[in-house]
Formats: structure tokens, C-alpha cells, sequence
């Protein structure tokens, strides 16, 4: 399968670049998973909303120079805000509620932001249009590759090195990893937890509403896509170790990496793969490769 | 506990399902019908959440495997009704049995997970073994026995199996075995200190709401005479959890009131507006908020209050 | 018929227990004294199985113990209670019991018998034993603290073992439900010939039923014997009763 030098260079970069623009998505998951425990099932809406609100935004500023960019920002914001007002109204009078409820909360989530976007967009397929300057293909030697793609990648080890120096070099960062690892600790010393739960749950759903949007011109936007997207972002927690986002980008490039040369290795059955990886890894190390086991 | 009053409550409800077909439309039959299927698959999952304090992530697998083993030893084998009905139970029960000894390893969130990777790895084997289960495509034109293809005829004989399967679960969860399930739900480090085999405890409870699953499963392939892969999907999970929780999964009976409700609410008001998501979100939030115990939960202690 | 050599407990680093030998006869009561954070619960939480120590090894009536699983070493006839309240909180007083006696009696994969009809009078006979008969029909968790404890009793001693471990017994108890609780404990180890290990940090109600002990400081045994020998073993005087000396001053 790897006799074809140039198609293997492109399978690498389509994992890659689906890697890259799933981490950023993920990314915003294991810090929520990892703070709040909670499994957020919204998270993929949270994506498929971030996708649709770039879409209109960039429909409003369609003629602003830098307007795609823009509205990339834009949605992260939008969502950035839904997120506050969810946590400030509801969730945060589950957090001592046993996970069951905080799941059941999630669902009605999904369903009210799956039915906000059919009211709002309609039903159809939508796509977003390419940003200018990037909208032809790169000579990379051996063969030619969509520039967008390749910026997806450099995206998403921005958000990355962004991310990790937020949460290693920050004082906000500091509490956030504190409050993954003790919360009764971080009670004890008398910082505000539920502030940083708020921030945590805020700023991971503004980066699932950024990772839409810049997915946004890449896929197509249709209902259903956050059903898939959540799935993937768990795989990719899973693997890498709950709230560990060094273990979330390694995960993320194995499932780019896996979803492109599966398809060579074993067509037809690359989701297959792809799940058995996922009940492997909780199989062997429940904790992920990058994650540390929890005291019993 | 059986009281006078919820037994008398039972008979009611009992009369009126073997009545039904003789005062009600075919619709009706069809409508109940199709709750008294997912009532058994509510009912076989809250064997694990109720009563084992186990949060599944997976349950549809089962269903799907139940529902796949009926249409295809049925069709493609051309195995007797009642040789293929057993066998697809027995195939549910050893599929729940392999994967659950690896999930109940794990505690949890890890469980959840778990439970949810074997399940979307069953969904991800139907979609694409084209071959046996049709894919996409979905399984079409299960060969359902002639003798049994009268909306009437199944509608009485999906009564007499779920009625038998809650039976055995309502014997089940007030066995010594029972007991002895809600006491690690309970406090599963004790359980363990008075010589209880937590893991295995738990291993049995997974393999019994498979089954029950998987039957479940193959009564809605006869009911459709089709099966199609979002059976598998995690949304379908999601689905018998909510029914659950919606009718309180601290009673036997709250998940089949939760499916019934769940399905009569989508059958009318999916007549008037395709919002029927936020309806139905509507009602989990208030239930989150105000009615943590469920429907069943809420009605038990209303009744409590007026006594 | 418990024998303990060489038991260690190394947490990433922090050595808990260290060098841990020790030899229980049948029929002896015997008490761990030690103040808080000496190792006394890693102790006990090493013996029944709950952690797995990262060195030695114990035997019970000749048998290795070490490595199983808390369930199997239950079967095997040691029993615990916990210094924290370890019971079913949601249960009812006579289930909480009930229960135990169903996972003793080995009928715990039973999917036919109502599990409400069984050991009933065995039930009873056990919260009669530890006076709880009028509180049955309680939820459990509702109970007052001692009363709770007593529960906890009940339930260890469900499991008939022939050793009981009891972790900290009148921890949080007033003066009055301590002796009580202590002339309850050794009345039920004197009847049924039990074989008990209890940790404890007070001095009085050791010497009310012990009659061999040992010191646990810093997790390690700095000394073993009848409690008129430990008490008057130098250094135990120094580091522990030195100790309690001051604070009564």
C-alpha cells in the first residue's frame, strides 16, 4: 500500500489535517471532562452550532476584508457566551448531582440546540466558502495539497501550544490543572472553584464553536454532523486520558492517522478499526496513554 | 412491594391491553405495540441503572444484536420461528457476556465508556458487513411466519413475551441475587466486605439486561420486518436512558411508564411541529430539576402525601 | 492463626508501614494503639485486601491471604469494620443485615428465592445481638452515629467470621456510648470465640479488652506484648504516652 510514495504523503496530510481540526475540538472536551467530570454530550452541538453561526456571520460580513476570520471568532464568542448563561442558569446546580443527571442534562442540550438549528437554518446542506488566499492548492514538491487543509494543521498545533501555555504557564492555567487533579484541595485554600468550573466550561465550548467554524468550509454543514463529531471527540479523550490535553493531541493524530491509512490497510472497515482501538486502549489502560490512573 | 392497590392497578392496565384490539384502531395496536417493545427494552437497561447503579453507555448494542440474530437466522438461514426467537436471546446473552466481562472492570466514567466503544463497535460491524446486515441499506423483508403476520396475532404474542420477560425480571430483582445487586449499587466497598464478588454481581446483571435486550430487539425486527443500523447508534442508548429516567428508575415499572410516555408524546406532537426534540427536552429538564425520582417516582409520593 | 511478616506499604514513595511482624492466637483480643497517622488504617486496609502492600506477606490458619481479592478473603473468615461508617445508608436497618447474611450463606447468584423472605430469624438473632432489634425497620443512614456503628458491627460479624478486624470502634463516640459499645464488643467476642484485631487511640478502652497489644508509630511496630509490658516499654512511654501526658497537662 505504500509502493505510491505521493498517495501515502497524502493520506499523511489528510490525517493530519482531520487530526489537527478534531483536536481543537477535543481539546475544549478533556479540560471539561477532566475539571467538571462531566460527560458533555453538547459538546458536539456546541461544534455544529459554532459551524452554523459562522456560516450566517459570514454571510453578514461578506465584502469586510478578513471577514471568514471574523466570524471564526465570532462563533467561538457566541458560544463562549451560550456557554455562560447554560452554566450560570443550569448547570452549575448539577455539579453535586450524580453523573446519570448531568448526562440527562447534556441530552436535553443536544436535542434543544439540534432543534434551535433547524428552526434557524432550515434543514438544507449548507457550506461555507473558502477564505480568500486560501482557496487553491500548494505545490508541496511531490504533489499539490489544499492550502485550507494545511492551515487546519497549523491551527491546530496553535491552539495546542496556545493551550499549553495556558494551563502550565498561567495562574488561571495553575487552578485549572489544580482543580483536575484536588478539588477539595483547591476548596481548602479557599479559591472559588465553581469560577473555575465556569471558566473551564466556557472556554471549552468556545473552543468546540472555533473548531466549527474553522471545520465549517472543510465539511458540510448538515444536522446530525454533532451526533458524529462527539463520538470521534471521545475516542479521541478516551485514548489520549481524560483531561489530558497533551494525551488529547496525541489521540487526535492517531485518529487522523488511523481514519487515512485504514482506509489503505483495511477499506470498508476503518471504523471498525477505529472503535476497536478506542475499546483496546479503556481495555489496557482505562486511564489513556497519556493520562495518570486515579487513586482508588 | 406488591400492594392491594398496585395490583388491582396492573389488572386494570392488563384488561386493557388483551382488550385493545377489540375497541381500538389499527393504529392503536401498532402505537402499543411498539411501547410494549421498547417498555421490555426500558425495562431490561433499568435492571443495570436502577437496580445495579450501572450508567450504560451501550445498551442498544444488544437490541441491534437481538434484532440482526432474528432477521437473519429467519431469512437468510431459514431457521423455524421459535429456533431463531431463542437463538437471537441466547446470541444477545453471549455477546453481553464477552463484552460485559470487560466492562464491568471498570468503574464509572470508564465504564460508561467502555460500554459505549463495544456499542458503537457493534454499529460500526452492521454498517458495514454489508454482506450479512445490509448496511446502510438496513435489513429489509425479514421473513416473519405467516402465522404470526397479523398486526392482532403479534400484538398478542409481543403481550405474552414481554409480560413473561418482566415476569422473570420482577422475580429476578427481588431475589436473594436482587438484593444482593442493589446492595453494590448501594455501597459497592461494603458489598465487597461481606464476601460479595462485585464484578461477577454486576457480570450476571449485564448479561441478564442483554437478553432482555436482545429479545426486545428481535420483537421490534418482526414488528418493522426490517432492521436498520441506527438500532446500534449511540442516540439509541441515549434514548432508552432517557425513557428510563423519565419514568424513575427507582420502581420496577417507571421505565415501561417513561417508553410509554416517550413514544404516545412523539406519535401526537410530531402530528403538529417537527419541534419534538425540544418538547421532549423541555420535559427531561423538568424532571432534572423538580422531579429527580421520575414519573413513577413522583406519582408514588403524591400518593404517599394524600394518605 | 494470623501470622504477618515483614508487611510494607510504600505509597510513590512515602513509606506507610515498614517491617511489620506479627502473630495472632486464637482467641486473642488484641489492639494496634497508635495515634492518628501511624498507619493504622494502611494496616488493616493491607491485611483484608482492599490495598495490595508492596512487601510481605500474611498467612491465616496456614494459608497465604496476601494478594486476594476483600471478597475472597471474607469467605476465607475475616471480617472488618470501618473507621468511617461503612454501611448501606439507603437500606433499611434489617436489610443492611439481611444482605450480608445472604452473601455469607453463599446465596448472593441466586435468581429464584425472594431475597425478602430469607434468614429472617437470623436476621433478627443478629440485631438482637448488638441491640437493634426496635430500629429494623430504620433507615439506616438516618440512624445516630453509634447506632450506626453497632450496625457496622452487626454486619461484620454476619459474614461469621472467626477473626473480626475492627478499625477504630468508638472513634467519634461519647464517653458513654464508648463503654458500651466496648463492653458489647467484648461480650459478643467472648460468646461467639472470636479472634479480634481493633485499632484504637485511646488508652482506657485497650486496657478494657485487650489482652495483648501493640504500638504502631510512624508505620512501624516499635513494640508487642501483654498491655502491662507495653505500657511500661520505654520507648513506647516516650513517644506515646510521653505524648498523652502532655496533652492531659
Amino acid at each position: 500500500m505504500f509502493d505510491n510514495p505521493m498517495l501515502t504523503f497524502i493520506q499523511l496530510l489528510n490525517g493530519l489535517s482531520l487530526g489537527m481540526s478534531l483536536f481543537v475540538i477535543a481539546a475544549g472536551l478533556t479540560l471539561i471532562l477532566g475539571v467538571l467530570r462531566v460527560l458533555n454530550f453538547a459538546h458536539g452541538a456546541f461544534y455544529m452550532l459554532g459551524g452554523y453561526v459562522c456560516f450566517s456571520l459570514v454571510k453578514l460580513l461578506s465584502g469586510v476584508p478578513g471577514g471568514f476570520w471574523l466570524a471564526a471568532i465570532g462563533s467561538a464568542i457566541a458560544l463562549a457566551g451560550m456557554a455562560y448563561l447554560i452554566e450560570r442558569t443550569m448547570l452549575r446546580h448539577l455539579y453535586e448531582r450524580d453523573h446519570l443527571y448531568q448526562l440527562l442534562f447534556t441530552f436535553a442540550l443536544v436535542m434543544i440546540i439540534g432543534d434551535l438549528v433547524r428552526f434557524t437554518w432550515g434543514t438544507q446542506v449548507l457550506s461555507v466558502s473558502l477564505p480568500p488566499g486560501f482557496k487553491g492548492a500548494v505545490n508541496l514538491g511531490i504533489a499539490y495539497y489544499p492550502s485550507y487543509r494545511l492551515f487546519l494543521c497549523l491551527m491546530g498545533v496553535i491552539v495546542a501550544v496556545g493551550m499549553w501555555y495556558f494551563v502550565n504557564r498561567t495562574r488561571a492555567g495553575r487552578f485549572v490543572r489544580a482543580a483536575r487533579q484536588d478539588r477539595e484541595m483547591l476548596e481548602s485554600l479557599g479559591i472559588n472553584v465553581g469560577r473555575i468550573y465556569m471558566l473551564t466550561f466556557v472556554g471549552g465550548s468556545a473552543l468546540a464553536g472555533f473548531g466549527g467554524a474553522l471545520a465549517a468550509p472543510a465539511v458540510a454543514l448538515s444536522q446530525g454532523m454533532d451526533a458524529e463529531i462527539i463520538v470521534q471527540c471521545f475516542i479521541i479523550v478516551i485514548i489520549g486520558g481524560l483531561g489530558s490535553l497533551g494525551g488529547a493531541f496525541l489521540g487526535a493524530l492517531i485518529l487522523g492517522l488511523l481514519n487515512s491509512f485504514g482506509v489503505m490497510l483495511v477499506p470498508n472497515f476503518e471504523i471498525v478499526l477505529i472503535y476497536l482501538m478506542m475499546v483496546v486502549v479503556l481495555m489496557i489502560r482505562p486511564w489513556g496513554l497519556l493520562g495518570k490512573p486515579e487513586a482508588q | 412491594m406488591i400492594t392491594q392497590r398496585n395490583l388491582i392497578l396492573l389488572g386494570i392496565v392488563g384488561a386493557a391491553l388483551l382488550a385493545l384490539p377489540l375497541i381500538g384502531s389499527l393504529f392503536a395496536i401498532y402505537l402499543v405495540n411498539e411501547i410494549l417493545i421498547f417498555a421490555l427494552f426500558a425495562l431490561s437497561f433499568n435492571l443495570l441503572l436502577g437496580y445495579g447503579g450501572l450508567i450504560s453507555f451501550g445498551h442498544a448494542a444488544y437490541f441491534a444484536i437481538g434484532a440482526y440474530a432474528c432477521a437473519v437466522l429467519l431469512t437468510t438461514f431459514g431457521w423455524p420461528f421459535f429456533l431463531a426467537f431463542g437463538a437471537a436471546a441466547v446470541i444477545s446473552a453471549v455477546c453481553a457476556a464477552v463484552i460485559g466481562y470487560f466492562c464491568v472492570k471498570l468503574t464509572e466514567i470508564y465504564f460508561s465508556m467502555l460500554t459505549l466503544a463495544f456499542a458503537q463497535l457493534v454499529w460500526a460491524v452492521a454498517f458495514k458487513w454489508i454482506a450479512v446486515t445490509g448496511g446502510d441499506t438496513g435489513f429489509i423483508g425479514v421473513a416473519v411466519p405467516d402465522w404470526l403476520d397479523v398486526p392482532v396475532r403479534f400484538y398478542y404474542f409481543t403481550i405474552v413475551v414481554v409480560a413473561l420477560c418482566a415476569w422473570i425480571m420482577w422475580r429476578i430483582v427481588n431475589s436473594a441475587y436482587g438484593f444482593t445487586l442493589v446492595a453494590t449499587r448501594e455501597n459497592r466497598n461494603r458489598a465487597e466486605f461481606i464476601g460479595v464478588d462485585v464484578k461477577r454481581i454486576q457480570l450476571v446483571a449485564f448479561i441478564l439486561a442483554g437478553t432482555f435486550a436482545g429479545v426486545a430487539g428481535s420483537l421490534f425486527t418482526l414488528f418493522n420486518h426490517s432492521v436498520f443500523v441506527e438500532s446500534a447508534w449511540w442516540t439509541q442508548s441515549a434514548e432508552v436512558m432517557i425513557m428510563s429516567i423519565l419514568g424513575g428508575v427507582g420502581t420496577f415499572l417507571g421505565p415501561a411508564l417513561g417508553a410509554a410516555t416517550l413514544l404516545i408524546l412523539d406519535r401526537f406532537i410530531t402530528e403538529w411541529t417537527v419541534y419534538w426534540p425540544t418538547f421532549l427536552a423541555i420535559i427531561l429538564l423538568a424532571v432534572l430539576f423538580f422531579f429527580p425520582e421520575g414519573l413513577m417516582g413522583f406519582a408514588s409520593k403524591r400518593k404517599k402525601k394524600g394518605e | 492463626m494470623l501470622k504477618i511478616e515483614n508487611l510494607g506499604m510504600n505509597f510513590s514513595g512515602f513509606q506507610a508501614l515498614n517491617g511489620i511482624n506479627l502473630e495472632l492466637q486464637e482467641g486473642e483480643k488484641h489492639a494496634i494503639l497508635g495515634p492518628n497517622g501511624a498507619g493504622k488504617t494502611t494496616f488493616f486496609n493491607c491485611l483484608t485486601g482492599q490495598l495490595y502492600p508492596t512487601d510481605g506477606v500474611t498467612h491465616y490458619k496456614g494459608k497465604k491471604i496476601t494478594g486476594l481479592t476483600p471478597s475472597r478473603i471474607v469467605n476465607r473468615g475475616i471480617a472488618r469494620s470501618f473507621q468511617r461508617i461503612n454501611i448501606y445508608p439507603k437500606l433499611s436497618v434489617f436489610e443492611n443485615v439481611q444482605v450480608a447474611l445472604i452473601a455469607d450463606k453463599k446465596m448472593m447468584f441466586n435468581l429464584f428465592r425472594p431475597g425478602a423472605a430469607l434468614f429472617r430469624d437470623e436476621t433478627a438473632r443478629m440485631l438482637e445481638l448488638v441491640n437493634l432489634t426496635d430500629e429494623a425497620d430504620e433507615t439506616a443512614g438516618l440512624m445516630s452515629y453509634g447506632k450506626q456503628k453497632q450496625l457496622e458491627l452487626a454486619i461484620a460479624l454476619s459474614s461469621e467470621p472467626d477473626l473480626l478486624l475492627l478499625d477504630e470502634p468508638t472513634a467519634g463516640m461519647s464517653p458513654q456510648e464508648t463503654m458500651d459499645s466496648i463492653a458489647l464488643i467484648g461480650e459478643i467476642a467472648s460468646k461467639r470465640k472470636l479472634t479480634l484485631l481493633f485499632t484504637e487511640h485511646d488508652m482506657e478502652v485497650v486496657f478494657a479488652i485487650a489482652d495483648r497489644m501493640s504500638v504502631l508509630h510512624h508505620g512501624e511496630l516499635i513494640a508487642t506484648g501483654s498491655p502491662d509490658e507495653v505500657r511500661n516499654n520505654e520507648e513506647v512511654r516516650r513517644i506515646y504516652l510521653g505524648e498523652h501526658a502532655d496533652d492531659a497537662a
